[in-house]
């Protein structure tokens, strides 16, 4: 962990003017001097290494509450698949293994960038940051892109919940020559065909709800690119990337682990 | 009496006649769990004024006044130890006692008599196996055990008799059972008591007790005609059940006489017994329920089937202790595919006390399409919806 | 100081607030809406939530009206199912939830461990967005329609059988939970990360660990509700078909998922208001809790525990006999811990030296009332009673003795206790101990009856009855009538006292705690000089040789002061 900041605060008035805290002491009394100290150092810390490790520990106990959030559909999936297997296999052939591993891919690589991305931030290499952001950010676009033209292709195939939904895949096989041709599936009984709504369900569900903190990561890593360039991230303060880092690769986890239970269910 | 306001003398009559701090015993059940409930109660008395004592008088003992500085005492682990053990050694009777008891009420007798129950939005409608059908009403013999077993239309309704100690949720798509059995004759209070809706406090009926002979008479009286087991029969035909159910040697599903009760393996190798709610399952979501050596070919009749017409099937493969009924049915005429969403005889007549069509109607074959042509999966289906019936929701 | 309290204030005509303090610091409303001191944002809280708690209060009001007749009388049914259904999701994830937590705990957290601020002030400033925005959410979903589903939301009737609000209210409390989340992991990060030195966890005032416990049980536990909201409102939206019979779904599935964060909130209720016991019960009986380490312990073990329990609200709703056998025995064991603290509470008293200030007699109606709810949580608990009495009034009348009767009384002892600190200001004494009393006749009146409403057999939710039942309903309005006056008093002469009462001082109360050391109102930073923990909690022979090293050097000083000027001179304590 960097302690060596370029610049100082203290003797000097600082340019983080916005923050009420630092306002605040700016008017307290001369008896109180005011030690030098980083920038980026909140007042109400003791040190830059209490500000990042408090940093850190909330990032993980974030993630913890994601893992959480995940879990009520994940025992949802448990359940119902246990339950209706067959009808999950008829419904998981219908998903492109091709795309999904795809997508795996593309979300491994961008786990690596990012964090490349925090190597350079800890190194003060302010380019190469700017460059590792950006490829985690397009390769994260790739992966929506991805995942939009098999939401596109659900759509079209009647595949998606609710009012428009179609048993006609899993009543007759045929109908969907290329998929046929790889799984040749039996056409299933109506009751149990009815249960693949609910596999389809869970997979918009689950990757729909991976897709959202995707969004909202893109959003985040679009701010720090831009952060970046102006150098925030590269002046001995790498707790906002690495943090982000952390997010990213549980974005990415919980991708491995949907790909598995999704795309891959009677494969052994 | 002219002194009182007549407003204070009606809450007076009101409180002295009507005030009960404890619903009636009426069922065999109730006195005992009644005793639970007060050793609980007696516990927590017993702590309560432990505690309230406690806190009493060392309020006046320790008073500032009486003792104005405080010694400093760090806590004991003897204490610790006692009043963890005490209340976990009680709770743990209580725990004990509880699960007897709860088990005892949700594990019916053998021989207990089943009453059908289907709740739903706002009434309560209770099928008698005689075919004796009541809404927000239950009349029941005192001294028999009487199984309930309750299903819901729509939303969770829950089924409570204080005066019996009993209540169970009525849930759609799954039976649920909760037996008793009265002791006392008279009326009592029936509610549903989970929130279900703008009128789940109008969901409410009498449960009437009845000695045994009035209750004989009682059923004498109500019967439509056809018991629940003869309205079963007409559907198991008009549902060209006996196309595959007709214990012929080349038969391509199971016979099902006596099949109630026994013990069967499913095809992935899974024990059951047949009770009412695989029975239910079966009829509903045959492909997961086959039985091992049959092929998985039997059409779901969800959608094309009331609850109450699950009922009637399921009183009706119940009783089935021969083939000869199912023999019979081969040659009935195919009734209108009406009847099969109306499987309540209390709507029209039945056509005979045996429940046979008239003879003029042509004996109609059994179907031996396979099962693509069967109506409701015949053309493709553009959506998931039956052609009847609205979207997830099974027919009234 | 006199012999019947233990409340020792600054000499009136000479004392002064602060000049400078956390409530001065800064004007104008952007100071307020934009600020990030923990102080601040506590007070924005107490503000929200209290205005909340009067429009749940004001249903709650409805409610007993509507019951006073058996009849559904004053509103059709259609209404009063939603007016229950909106007292309940306003007084449990706008009241109760963040109570204790977002004023109290947001305020005197980082005080009572030595440190300026949480770990996260912006995080903190935002919860309260989250929370203001989900209430004024849940607000607009009431007027523009309610929404009548129950506060549980049981499906298949929130999701297809209902025509109401309930995606506006079910996104409101989706909201409200990440509010939640956001301050349930403030104070993690906080008391892990920023104690002051010395401040070692067995030092930690009770009051953190009941937080601490709480927060964890935040945390873990929301994301669940959120993500069945999510579900719920999914089915309705999309019908996709996860609790739909008809289409494979289980609809108990959502019971689990439900009540797998709804128990572990109650606890989450409950926990801080016990905190706010142990201090106060501590400082008027002047004596370091009874069993510190135990009381600690439990705080944990119930939130541990409070994870396993959540089948016993699913007893009766067809789910496997072994299962209610296991959620039954660790119900069990889940209530030990309550105990546990209840005789370490009352244990505090023994050679205490005990007074009766308005905080105290709070905490003693917690005593008391929370005892009677807990114990009738056993009822609840064994399965066989539990058959007749779930779904009755016994229910309702249970958790309104824990919630209202315990977290609701130590909310207004905490808010007593802490309104010097707070405000630098006394409330007036003997007014607040008559609002006390009449809050716990008024509150036993209400709810005591309606356990004998549910062994009747009376069911919830029920807006019209048998008319044997209405003695007790009328008893219970009674009640409510009386509990109503009892919770405006405080509003009114809390109010009254920002201007006309008492100056506080910097510990009116002769209080251990380290937030006691400082001015009332605090510093925005807390301390100038960051604290050192040498002594453990509840020291009150270390405060005695504190008040008594203050008063030689003052005596010392009047002594110099005598004279060169002959007149005394007030010296400040210092902590």
């Amino acid at each position: 962990m960097s302690d060596s900041p370029a610049t100082t605060h203290g003797a000097q008035e600082s340019a983080n003017a916005a923050d009420p805290a630092n306002s605040a002491n700016a008017a307290a009394p001369a008896d109180s001097a005011h030690p030098e100290h980083p920038p980026y150092l909140l007042h109400h810390f003791e040190s830059a290494g209490q500000q990042a490790d408090a940093a850190g520990f909330a990032m993980w106990l974030f993630l913890l509450t994601e893992v959480m959030f995940f879990s009520g559909l994940f025992t949802a999936y448990l359940i119902y698949r246990n339950w209706y297997y067959t009808a999950f296999v008829a419904g998981s052939h219908q998903l492109s293994v091709v795309l999904g591993a795809t997508n795996t891919v593309v979300l491994i690589i961008s786990s690596f960038t990012m964090a490349m991305a925090v190597w350079c931030s800890r190194t003060g290499r302010r380019r190469e940051l700017t460059l590792c952001l950006t490829l985690t950010f397009l390769l994260g676009l790739g992966f929506l892109g991805v995942k939009s033209v098999e939401y596109r292709e659900k759509f079209e195939n009647h595949h998606v919940p609710g009012r428009h939904y179609s048993l006609q895949s899993f009543l007759y096989p045929q109908s969907d020559p290329k998929i046929f041709a790889e799984y040749h599936d039996r056409p299933l009984p109506l009751d149990e065909a009815r249960h693949t709504e609910v596999y389809f369900s869970l997979y918009f569900l689950m990757t729909g709800m991976h897709a959202a903190h995707m969004v909202i990561g893109l959003g985040i890593l679009g701010f720090m690119i831009l952060r970046a360039r102006a150098g925030a991230y590269t002046a001995g303060h790498a707790t906002f990337v690495e943090n982000f880092g952390l997010y990213w690769h549980f974005i990415d986890i919980v991708w491995i682990y949907l790909f598995a239970l999704l795309y891959l269910i009677s494969r052994h | 009496m002219n002194h009182i306001s007549p407003v204070i003398y009606e809450f007076l009559v009101k409180w002295l006649t009507n005030f009960r701090l404890f619903p009636p015993e009426a069922s065999k059940i109730a006195p005992q769990m009644d005793a639970l409930f007060f050793f609980i109660l007696l516990v927590s008395l017993v702590g309560l004024t432990a505690v309230v004592l406690l806190v009493a008088s060392f309020s006046i003992l320790y008073n500032r006044q009486r003792h104005p500085v405080a010694v400093q005492v760090e806590g004991s682990t003897l204490l610790e130890a006692t009043w963890t053990i005490i209340p976990l050694g009680l709770f743990l009777m209580m725990f004990v006692w509880g699960a007897l008891i709860y088990f005892r009420v949700y594990t019916p007798p053998p021989n207990a008599m089943n009453i059908y129950v289907v709740g739903k939005q706002w009434m309560w409608k209770a099928e008698h196996p005689g075919g004796q059908h009541e809404i927000n009403a239950l009349h029941v013999p005192a001294g028999r055990p009487v199984q309930l077993t309750l299903i819901s239309e729509d939303v969770f309704h829950s089924l409570s008799i204080p005066a019996f100690r009993i209540k169970r949720e009525a849930i759609p798509g799954r039976y649920t059972t909760v037996w008793f059995e009265a002791t006392t004759p008279g009326t009592y209070h029936l509610f549903c008591s989970q929130y279900c809706g703008t009128n789940h406090s109008q969901m409410t009926g009498d449960v009437v007790v009845m000695t045994p002979e009035d209750y004989r008479q009682w059923l004498a009286g109500s019967t439509s005609g056809a018991s629940l087991a003869q309205n079963g029969e007409r559907l198991f035909a008009s549902l060209s059940c006996n196309a595959c159910h007709n214990a012929r040697p080349d038969a391509r599903g199971p016979s099902l006489a006596n099949v109630y009760g026994s013990r069967l393996t499913l095809t992935n190798g899974q024990f059951i017994t047949v009770d009412e709610a695989y029975l239910r399952q079966a009829i509903l979501n045959p492909s997961q329920h086959v039985i091992q050596g049959y092929a998985p070919i039997m059409p779901t009749y969800q959608g094309e089937v009331s609850e109450e017409g699950v009922i009637a099937l399921v009183e009706f493969i119940r009783q089935l202790d021969s083939d000869y009924r199912i023999q019979q049915t081969l040659n009935t005429t195919e009734l209108p595919p009406e009847n099969a969403g109306e499987g309540n005889a209390a709507a029209q007549p039945a056509p005979s006390a045996k429940g046979r069509a008239p003879r003029n109607s042509t004996p109609r074959p059994p179907v031996s399409q396979p099962k693509a042509s069967r109506p409701g999966t015949a053309t493709p289906p553009e959506t998931a919806t039956p052609g009847r019936g609205s979207e997830g929701k099974v027919k009234p | 100081m006199s012999n019947s309290t233990i409340v020792s204030l600054p000499d009136q005509s000479t004392a002064r607030i602060p000049k400078r303090n956390y409530l001065n610091q800064e004007n104008g409303l952007l100071s307020w809406l934009l600020t990030s001191d923990h102080k601040r944002i506590g007070i924005l809280y107490l503000i929200s939530i209290t205005f909340f708690f009067f429009i749940g209060g004001a249903l709650a009001g409805l409610i007993r009206l509507e019951l006073l007749t058996p009849q559904s009388d004053l509103m059709v049914a259609d209404t009063y199912n939603k007016v229950f259904t909106m007292h309940g999701v306003i007084m449990i994830f706008f009241f109760l939830v963040p109570s204790v937590p977002a004023t109290l705990g947001n305020f005197f957290l980082p005080m009572m461990i030595g440190a300026k601020d949480l770990a996260l002030p912006r995080i903190n400033l935002f919860s309260w967005y989250l929370y203001m925005a989900g209430g004024l959410l849940a607000l607009y979903a009431m007027i523009t329609g309610g929404v009548d589903t129950g506060w549980t939301f049981t499906t298949p009737l929130s999701t297809h059988y209902v025509n109401t609000n309930v995606i506006t209210t079910g996104l409101a409390i989706f909201i409200a939970g990440f509010s939640s989340i956001f301050t349930g992991l403030n104070f993690i990060v906080t008391i892990h990360k920023m104690r002051a030195p010395g401040m070692t966890w067995f030092r930690l005032p009770l009051f953190v660990w009941a937080n601490y416990a709480a927060s964890i049980l935040m945390v873990l536990g929301t994301p669940v509700l959120a993500i069945a909201l999510v579900l719920v409102a999914l089915e309705r939206i999309a019908g996709i078909g996860v609790f739909d019979p008809a289409k494979g779904g289980d609809p108990l599935l959502f019971q689990h998922l439900f009540w797998f964060y709804s128990h572990p909130a109650v606890y989450i209720m409950i926990l801080p208001g016990m905190g706010v016991i142990s201090e106060v019960i501590s400082t008027f009986s002047r004596k370091r809790v009874f069993g510190y380490t135990a009381v600690a312990f439990s705080s944990v073990a119930i939130a541990v525990f409070g994870f396993f329990v959540w089948a016993h609200h699913m007893f009766i709703m067809g789910i496997s006999n072994y299962t209610v056998l296991v959620f039954s025995l660790l119900t069990m064991l889940v209530a030990v811990p309550s105990a546990i603290k209840i005789f370490n509470w009352t244990f505090t008293l023994y050679k205490g030296s005990i007074t009766f200030e308005t905080p105290m007699l709070y905490a003693f109606g917690f005593i008391g009332l929370f005892t009677i709810g807990g114990m009738t949580g056993v009822f609840l608990g064994t399965a066989g009673t539990d058959i007749h009495l779930t779904e009755t009034y016994f229910i309702v009348a249970h958790f309104h003795f824990v919630m209202v009767g315990g977290m609701l009384m130590a909310f207004l002892s905490g808010i007593h206790f802490w309104w010097p600190k707070i405000t630098g200001r006394m409330y007036p004494e003997k007014l607040s101990q008559l609002a006390a009393v009449i809050t716990f006749v008024g509150f036993n009146f209400t709810f005591f009856p309606q356990f004998i409403l549910g062994t009747l057999g009376m069911p919830r939710r029920f807006a019209s009855y048998p008319p044997e039942f209405q003695i007790l309903n009328v008893f219970s309005t009674a009640g409510a009538t009386i509990l109503g006056v009892g919770y405006l008093l405080p509003v009114l002469y809390l109010t009254w006292s920002l201007k006309y009462g008492a100056i506080a001082g910097n510990n009116p109360w002769q209080a251990t705690g380290l937030e006691w050391q400082t001015q009332s109102p605090p510093l925005t930073e807390n301390f100038t000089v960051m604290p050192v923990m040498y002594h453990e909690a509840y020291d009150y022979e270390w405060l005695e040789r504190q008040n008594q090293a203050s008063r030689n050097l003052a005596s010392q000083d009047q002594a110099k002061q005598g004279q060169a000027l002959g007149k005394e001179k007030e010296v400040p304590r210092v902590g």
